[in-house]
């Protein structure tokens, strides 16, 4: 027998709210990474340029693919430039409004800064930071919930990897004063 | 009939409890996968594969297959019950199937949805047994000429017949082929576009951006939309599960008409996305009462998920036979593959008789059990949803960085699935693709090498690629798929013209 009547609700306290003023607009963007692409078409085009793009006796040079690869590459974004600077729907079209910019960044500087950690604490105390400090200061999770999941988290992830599939992780100085 | 034989060849293999018991958890993982907001199949399957890797290869693409799956059943729970399409082929199964929940009958939809998915796999499971032996055993006769005209027709088609703009998929694909060559250099060991840096020596891992662009780039994004969620409860019984079984027959040709379109655009890189729209835009064309559909109409839930999950599975057919992915999960698998020493190809079904057919048993077997199983656990998966995002998404965000370090021990792979992440978000927001952006990856080194010995063994030639029917056939043919919008404008153009001087 189905059970319909019973609801699953999950809230989100931290919602963007609708009329949010837009921080650029798709086409601004559009432009943007159209030139970016064109750049690096010019940049890898050079590149393979210098690496050979020619043909020599033993079949074409290294560059030679890739060579006109960055050309089809350079093309398209051109192209794409051109028609973003056309487009009237891009001009109106919404990229990012500033409550969802916000939320972005809430999860994107964590995640930075959890890249930078691993580097230099290992892998499992950054994630612990991570998920306890995401749940806390962006989820408005309890402490207590926030430490515990992140510490059975952590735990079961140097379990399944360490233990028992033998995957080495980045390791930091807590796991070297534990001998591991 | 040898392929039935090998086929039970294939079950022996499997049927270990070791190997069961990976099915099992590759499922369960893959329902999970599915479920949770911000992740899905591919991205799943490239987060698990480290998981894989102290695994033959025999267990481990089982249980990666499962993984996959598992995927595909979990998308359509999140989908009825929630009316959020956890994968865009789950995007029609919305249509009438969050109406069914509305209406008290979920039990019914999810049944429905989980039964078709199962059918449509089934057909497409039993296309890849009989058709990808045959098509592996011809391929063994392609040189390289002809393997660099089915890459052709394969990048090709993805610009001619995809949905999004021309341009942006000649973006998405030329920057995939590019970042494929970087490192060294395999015929003259000449360092090509690394700019001095010892990092980019072993080239762009196509698993690292993979797990950026749709894992931590999903993450941005739904991070960015409102989280709250409302949806329905449900459960399955034996008497629903039954009632709907009893009907099936009703819904024959629907069921027959969206297993064959999914399997075609499986086959061909048309994908599951629009077989699962195709599906269900044919079903109500040609139902007598059109508009009952979206209003709760169990059909309208048959005929996308037997169409997506033929589309899915059938996907798998090209990989295995010519080493050619039809979709972008498939393009993970074969990076699997590729990670334990095995040449996807027609070599293959040589070499590797026992992998193979382990696979294909797998597919079967992991229908059958992935069917039980979500019947039996819909409310255990649906309560996943109540965990907050603020809680999923660190934990998401470390299995990704755990999956990137783990591919080549390298935490430069860590910072490049980050980047990655940041150009998944953005291409995603302005219409880029990235399904071909990640086939381009995949396939760009054996695309350059195939074209490099066709060139080398013609002189520089370029009529090498019509040099006999076959090879002139396929290349032809991609030209023709390239400029099919083109000529299809110029169909309809003649045809317009032509209708007033008949009238």
């Amino acid at each position: 027998m189905s059970n319909t009547d019973i609801e699953i609700v999950v809230e989100d306290p931290t919602a963007p709210e609708a009329n949010s003023p837009q921080v650029v607009s798709v086409r601004v963007v559009d432009v943007v990474v159209s030139l970016l692409l064109l750049a690096l078409a010019i940049t890898l085009g050079l590149d393979n340029w210098r690496a050979g793009a020619g043909w020599e006796s033993t079949g074409p040079q290294p560059g030679y693919f890739p060579f006109y690869l960055s050309i089809i590459l350079g093309g398209a974004s051109l192209y794409g430039l051109v028609a973003a600077f056309l487009s009237r729907t891009e001009a109106t079209e919404t990229f990012v409004t500033r409550a969802q910019l916000r939320r972005v960044m809430a999860v994107f500087v964590p995640t930075v800064l959890f890249c930078l950690a691993t580097q230099y604490l290992g892998l499992y105390v950054a994630s612990f930071l991570l998920i306890s400090g995401f749940m806390r200061l962006v989820g408005k999770i309890a402490l207590w919930k926030s430490l515990l999941t992140a510490f059975i988290f952590t735990a079961a992830m140097f379990v399944t990897f360490d233990v028992a599939f033998d995957v080495i992780m980045p390791k930091g100085p807590l796991e070297a004063a534990l001998g591991r | 009939m040898e392929a039935i034989g090998l086929l039970m060849h294939g079950f022996a293999v499997l049927l270990t409890w070791k190997t069961l018991l990976l099915m099992m958890t590759g499922l369960v993982l893959g329902i999970f996968v599915g479920v949770l907001p911000g992740l899905g199949g591919p991205n799943g399957v490239a987060i698990l594969l480290p998981l894989t890797f102290t695994m033959d290869p025999t267990s481990a693409i089982v249980m990666l297959s499962c993984i996959y799956w598992g995927a595909l059943f979990g998308g359509a729970i999140t989908s009825i019950l929630f009316n959020i399409p956890g994968e865009a082929w789950s995007v029609a199964t919305t249509f009438d199937g969050y109406p069914m929940a509305q209406q008290g009958r979920a039990a019914e939809a999810l049944t429905a949805a989980f039964t078709s998915s199962f059918i449509g796999s089934l057909v497409a499971v039993m296309l890849i047994t009989f058709l990808a032996p045959m098509i592996s055993s011809f391929a063994l006769k392609f040189g390289p000429p002809e393997f660099f005209a089915v890459y052709l027709l394969t990048f090709c088609s993805f610009v001619g017949l995809g949905r999004e703009a021309k341009h942006k998929t000649v973006i998405s694909m030329s920057l995939g082929l590019l970042l494929a060559g970087i490192g060294m250099d395999t015929v003259s060991g000449q360092l090509r576009m690394t700019f001095g840096s010892a990092e980019l020596l072993r080239g762009v891992n196509f698993l690292v951006a993979v797990i950026g662009l749709f894992g931590i780039s999903e993450i941005l994004l739904t991070m960015e939309e409102r989280l709250a969620l409302r949806g329905h409860a449900a459960g399955i019984s034996l008497r629903v599960v039954l009632s709907v079984w009893k009907d099936l027959p009703k819904y024959w040709v629907t069921l027959f008409r969206s297993s064959f379109i999914g399997c075609w655009l499986g086959i061909t890189p048309g994908g599951a996305i629009a077989a699962s729209f195709m599906g269900y835009n044919l079903a109500k064309r040609f139902s007598k009462d059109q508009d009952s559909f979206g209003k709760g109409r169990i059909e309208g839930v048959f005929a996308p998920e037997t169409a997506a999950h033929a589309s899915g599975t059938a996907a798998l057919l090209p990989m295995l036979a010519l080493g050619i992915p039809g979709s972008g999960t498939a393009a993970i698998l074969l990076g699997g593959l590729m990670v334990w020493g095995l040449n996807p190809g027609p070599l293959l079904f040589v070499e590797h008789k026992d992998f193979v057919w382990g696979l294909i048993a797998s597919m079967y077997l992991g229908n059958v059990v992935g069917l039980v199983l979500v019947l039996t656990t819909v409310p255990i998966f649906a309560s996943i949803l109540r965990v907050p995002f603020a809680a999923v998404a660190p934990m998401i965000v470390v299995s990704c960085a755990i999956g990137a370090f783990a591919i080549q021990n390298a935490m430069f792979d860590i910072w490049l699935m980050l980047g990655f992440g940041v150009v998944g978000y953005v291409f995603k927001k302005i219409g880029i693709p990235l399904a071909p952006f990640t086939l381009a990856l995949v396939l760009g080194n054996r695309a350059e090498d195939a074209f490099r010995l066709s060139m080398i063994g013609s002189g520089g030639d370029l009529k090498v690629f019509w040099s006999n029917g076959l090879v002139g056939s396929i290349t032809t043919l991609a030209i023709v798929l390239l400029f099919w919008p083109v000529i299809d404008r110029a169909f309809s153009g003649v045809s317009r013209m032509l209708r007033p001087a008949k009238a």
